[in-house]
Order: C-alpha cells, then structure tokens, then sequence
C-alpha cells in the first residue's frame, strides 16, 4: 500500500512537472522558464548558498510569528470558546481581521512599526492568527457535552476538563486551523518581504524579476512552496504524536 | 425499612427547566446492594432523576443522601455508566478505563494494573491498546462499564448503558448484569425504558409516570429472581409482571 501510494504521488508530481515543462516550451511567454531552466537555477542558488542566505533572513519574521501566532492564537481560541463573554469581545476582532484585505494595512504598520523584523513578523501573525482563533473556538464550543459531563462525573476539576477533555476534543479542529494558518504565515512573510523591504526569498523573487531572470525567480516561488509542504507534514506528525486515536476521526 | 438499609434516599426532590416541571416532589429509596431500576416512558424524566442523583444536574428543590450524606455534585461515591459511552476517542482502551483513577491522582502503573483486572473483568483482554473507534458499540459499552468498575463506588448509576448496543449484544449484557449484581456488593440504579430488561434485571422497579413526573409504583419482582439466566425469560411470574406494567403504561404511550 505505501509503494502504490508513493508511486501515485510520483506520478502526481510528473504530471505537474511535465505540464509545466510543456506548455513552457509551447512558448507561451518568454517570462514563463521551462522546469529544467527552474530547476537549474534552484540547484544553482543551493551550490553558490544563495539560497541558505535567503532563508535565514525569511524564516526569522516566519518562524516568530508563526510560533506567536500558535501559542496566542489557540490561547485566545480556547478562552472565546469558553467564556460567551470573551467571545462577544474579541470574536468580532478576528471576523474583520480574517476578511479584510491585508495588503492594505501594511502601510499603516510599516508607519507604526517601521520597516524591520517588527513589521514583518506582525504580518506573519495578523494573516495567521484569525484562522487559528476562529477554528479554536469553535472546535472548543463543539466538545461533545457528554464528554464533559463524564469527566465531571469522574471528579475532574475545572483545569483537568479543559486539559485532558476540551483541548484533546478540539484538536483536529485546531490542528486543521494551524495548517491554513501556517499556509498564511507563509503568504504573510513573503507578502512582507514583497511589500516592506525586500529581504531573503521575496529579494530573490523582485530582483531576479526586475533582472529577467525568470528561471531564479521561479526557482525561488518554487522552493518556498515545497517548504510550505514539507512545514506542513511535520505538523501532521506532529498531531499524530500527540494525539493517535484522533486518526480515524470522530466518533464515541 | 430503616435508612442505614439504603444506599441512595431521594427526599421530595423537584426540578424545573424555566417554566417546565421536569419532577415534582420525588422520593424514593434504593435499598443497599441490590439493582433498582427506573422505568418509564420517554419524558418522564428518569435520566433527570439518575444526573441529580450522580450530582451532575443541581435540584431545584429536595434532597439526595447517598450512604446517609447529603450530596450535590459528583463523588467517589458514584460512578457513571452513559448511554452513549461517553469514550474519549483519543485515548487507548487502558486510558479510557483509567480515567477515573487518573483523576484521582493514582500513579500510572497502579492504575493501569487495575484498568486490566476490570478489563479482563469484562472480557475484553488483549484490547488493551486499541481504540474506542476499532471496537464495535458492545465493546464501548464494556470499556465504560469497566472505567465506572475501576474507581469501586459503592453506587453505579447506569444510563440506559444498553439502549446503543444490537438485540444479541444486549441480551449477553443483561446476563452479565445480573453475575455482576451478584457478585460485586454494589448498588446499582439503572434507567431503561425496557419493560422487559427491567423486570429481567431489577430487584425493584420504579415506575415513573410522565409530566409532571413522580412514581406511580413500586414493583419488587422476587419469584424468579434465584433462578438461572436462561429460565428467567420463560418464567410465568416474569412475564405477567411485563404484562402488568405494560398495561398500566399504555396509556401514556401516545
């Protein structure tokens, strides 16, 4: 079973690969590279360390804000699921937040906090955050009630229901909330490095775009995807580890 | 009867849900070491009664002493059966099972090697490891009756433990219940809407009536009560008492 799934996803890739190197030859556009071209100018950023470089400026704002955007977000998202409150107060903030169009704020940030690690990692966390307070909250809201009534029963106190009832019920919601926040904090951090200064991989992307060179810029968009792939799987593990009967889903 | 023969006394206990009168002035006594079951038709408010018995429901009005103490939220004293299992899906059959213990702080070897005596105990050995959704609903139901089992309450409250589980299945539990009344010292107060489970497995029945709830009678089948499994089902005295209860409850059947 897992060779037969390992060589679909192989052939997944090879088509994906083989259409993009295809309808690249077909000359649709001359800034459109050929895979190969990309995947040159990928190995050649890896040889020259370029690359490295780049992302040790990216992954700084990316990895604060996605860590603050965690801890805080599912904080928050505990506590509006379980005070109405609390709920009334601040869900209302990340509604707004999660619809509104982000681009447009970062003039306002970079007012407030400049154009350092400051804003970018504020970025990170106000694309990441909403989707993981949000999913939180209403995961939290959603524990099974005869859940919580069996752990009263057993003599849970207030701390152990939330501990070892509420926050292991909801975390395949909140799991599912991290891995479309991290995808954010992705979106977040290059639209920082896009937007505020060009550092790390968005300083690839502009600059190799303003000096036509296609196959690096691509090269560059193309890595920071299979980086995003590879943060997400080691969240799956994570989740798995930590929570194993949760693999099949719900039922009591 | 004197008190100190009861293990759970409910004093003129009402409950009110707003302006709905969900029980009025209830009392009943559940006689120590012995199956009391409450029986009725649905909305009569037996499960009501069975959650401010377990202290997981405040009363508006009344009284619950379980061995003489006056209680109002859940103690060691009593350990809950649910009828939807209630199994954290998380958590391996051993945890599940444990879990009253670990909530009482008992380190973790002591309270896995109870866990596997009660789940040993109801047959379920060698699925230790596993989880809630590899079993079928009998066996959840075995690993909720082996976790209320684990903590050793002089009470069992039982929720309609066998309303989720298939005909057969059913059947084997109700044998089982009675070896268990029998062998374990324990009180047992079960809710079932089962005329025929009751009067299988109760020492009493409560009969308890619909809006406003309150007990319209109490019945102490006895004839057959030594008998063996398998005869009871075909004993004249259990099946005129399940005749008799039935003609006095299908009135409120609508």
């Amino acid at each position: 079973m897992i060779n037969r799934s390992l060589s679909l996803k192989l052939l997944s890739a090879i088509l994906i690969f083989g259409a993009w190197e295809i309808s690249s030859r077909s000359g649709i556009n001359y800034a459109f590279p050929t895979f190969f071209e990309s995947m040159s100018a990928l190995f050649d950023m890896i040889v020259s360390g370029l690359i490295f470089k780049a992302y040790a400026e990216t992954l700084k704002p990316l990895v604060v804000g996605v860590l603050i955007s965690t801890f805080l977000g599912v904080g928050i998202g505990v506590w509006v699921g379980l005070s109405e409150k609390f709920d009334w107060l601040v869900s209302p903030i990340f509604i707004i937040m999660q619809s509104a169009p982000l681009a447009a704020l970062i003039p306002l940030i970079i007012m407030a906090y400049g154009i350092g690690l400051t804003s970018k990692t504020f970025v990170v966390c106000i694309m990441a955050m909403p989707v993981i307070v949000l999913n939180t909250s209403g995961a939290v809201k959603n524990t099974p009630s005869s859940l919580i009534e069996m752990s009263k029963s057993f003599l849970a106190s207030e701390r152990e229901v939330i501990l070892k009832i509420i926050i292991p019920s909801a975390s395949p919601v909140i799991f599912a909330g991290l891995r479309l926040g991290v995808s954010a904090g992705f979106i977040g951090a290059i639209l920082a490095e896009l937007k505020i200064t060009p550092t790390g991989v968005g300083d690839i992307i502009s600059y190799s775009r303003m000096t036509a060179d296609y196959p690096s810029m691509y090269a560059a968009i193309f890595s920071i995807i299979v980086l995003a792939v590879i943060f997400l799987n080691v969240l799956e593990r994570i989740e798995k580890y930590l929570f194993a009967g949760n693999n099949k889903g719900y039922i009591s | 009867m004197n008190s100190n023969q009861n293990a759970v006394s409910v004093k003129n206990v009402y409950k009110n849900y707003g302006d709905v009168e969900a029980l009025r002035d209830m009392t009943l006594d559940f006689p120590k070491g012995q199956l009391t079951s409450l029986l009725g038709p649905s909305g009569c408010g037996k499960t009501t009664l069975l959650k401010i018995i377990a202290g997981l429901l405040p009363a508006t009005k009344g009284e619950v002493y379980v061995n003489n103490q006056l209680v109002t939220t859940p103690g060691p004293d009593r350990a809950f059966v649910f009828q939807d299992f209630a199994l954290m899906p998380w958590a391996s059959v051993i945890r599940n099972v444990a879990f009253g213990l670990e909530l009482r702080n008992v380190n973790k070897s002591e309270r896995e090697d109870i866990a596997r005596k009660y789940i040993t105990q109801v047959g379920l050995s060698g699925f230790e490891n596993s989880f809630p959704h590899e079993l079928s609903g009998g066996m959840r139901q075995r690993v909720g009756l082996a976790r209320a089992l684990s903590v050793d309450s002089p009470v069992l409250l039982m929720d309609e433990p066998f309303s989720a589980v298939d005909e057969q299945t059913r059947r084997k539990f109700q044998e089982d219940l009675l070896d268990l009344v029998k062998n374990e010292n324990k009180t047992f107060i079960f809710v079932t809407h089962s005329i025929e489970e009751a009067v299988y497995v109760s020492d009493q029945i409560a009969i308890l009536l619909p809006r406003p709830s309150r007990v319209s009678e109490i019945i102490r089948p006895s004839g057959f009560r030594n008998k063996d499994a398998d005869s009871i089902r075909k004993d004249s005295e259990y099946l005129d008492t399940v005749e008799g209860i039935w003609k006095s409850l299908r009135s409120y059947v609508e």
